[in-house]
């Protein structure tokens, strides 16, 4: 199996994942790009260890995906606290609204 | 082309496709759902390329737990619809950047991996990977646990009303709209209201 393959669908999802965060304004949908950009970074760690290192013991592309998963799920749990308190407090989770710590 | 590669490319095309509906889709339930197409699309990925603990994972991690935490996310905070509403005025900006991104990112990857093959895709079983984990990798997997449990009480401290059973005494913080947006103010509550009916709660 061709490495590039998944490199290739890695690549264009955290492209799709930057465009989301870029061009979205809504919070929760700006955390679902964010998910995305995590995910392909997933696939290429997987990618790297199945199809070059099969044989390492430590398993370090897979170990890393694992944490990078545990890392997100914390990520996801905080940022969607963040948003409701957002929601609570200006009644907009539109993130061009939250400027209150612009210069 | 052996027989992975198709796989490869089916699931691949389904989880892209599914990608872009979630960036593009003008319905925030729909934006959702097509998220936990390609998160699980992800997941069948992580399968092709022989990583099954991994696609089980995924699928209880994300499709079971994160798609639907960010279902509620969209239900509690009611958003207005339509695109106008959805993207801002930066989508020229964000079509250059990821474009941009991309071709770089595609030359780079092409010029360095093109002749990468292996015949067989292997990975370590799965009794190999717990091995891994609490051989090699115990001191990360423990940080990584308190991570999420120090994640947890964050998220649970910042999701709580302030003026709940819990927080008799707490000053009620909120920010003055109408004054324009430097003007964050922080107010206790009015001394004249009497305790049993705060701003924003109701007692029986």
């Amino acid at each position: 199996m061709s490495l590039l393959g998944p490199l290739l669908l890695a690549t264009f999802l955290f492209c799709v994942g930057v465009y989301g965060v870029i061009a979205r304004r809504n919070a929760v949908l700006v955390l679902m790009s964010v998910e995305l950009m995590l995910n392909a970074v997933n696939i290429n760690l997987v990618a790297f260890q199945n199809l070059l290192f099969p044989t390492d013991d430590a398993a370090s592309g897979q170990m890393f995906a694992l944490f990078v998963i545990g890392v997100a799920a914390a990520e996801v749990g905080v940022g969607l606290a963040i948003v409701f308190n957002m929601f609570r407090n200006r009644a907009s989770v539109d993130v061009d609204d939250a400027d209150l710590m612009r210069w | 082309m052996t027989a992975h590669d198709v796989v490869f490319v089916l699931v691949g095309l389904l989880t892209a496709g599914a990608a872009v509906l979630t960036v593009t889709s003008k319905n925030l339930m729909h934006a959702a759902l097509y998220l936990a197409v390609t998160l699980g699309g992800i997941g069948g990925v992580f399968l092709v390329l022989a990583a099954d603990f991994l696609a089980l994972v995924q699928l209880l991690v994300y499709v079971g737990a994160v798609a639907v935490l960010f279902l509620f996310g969209l239900m509690l905070t009611r958003a207005p619809i339509g695109r106008e509403a959805l993207d801002g005025e930066n989508r020229g900006l964000a079509i250059a950047v990821s474009g941009g991104l991309f071709v770089v990112l595609s030359t780079l990857i092409i010029g360095a991996f093109a002749g990468e093959s292996t015949a067989e895709v292997t990975g370590p079983r799965i009794e190999d990977l717990g091995i891994a984990i609490f051989a090699e990798w115990v001191l990360p997997f423990e940080v990584l646990s308190m991570l999420l449990l120090a994640a947890l009480i964050g998220a649970i401290v910042l999701a709580r009303r302030e003026s709940g059973e819990s927080g008799e005494g707490n000053t009620i913080s909120h920010i003055e709209l109408s004054e324009g947006a430097e003007q964050a103010e922080l107010e206790g509550p009015p001394a004249e209201l009497p305790s049993g009916s705060r701003v924003g709660e109701e007692r029986p």
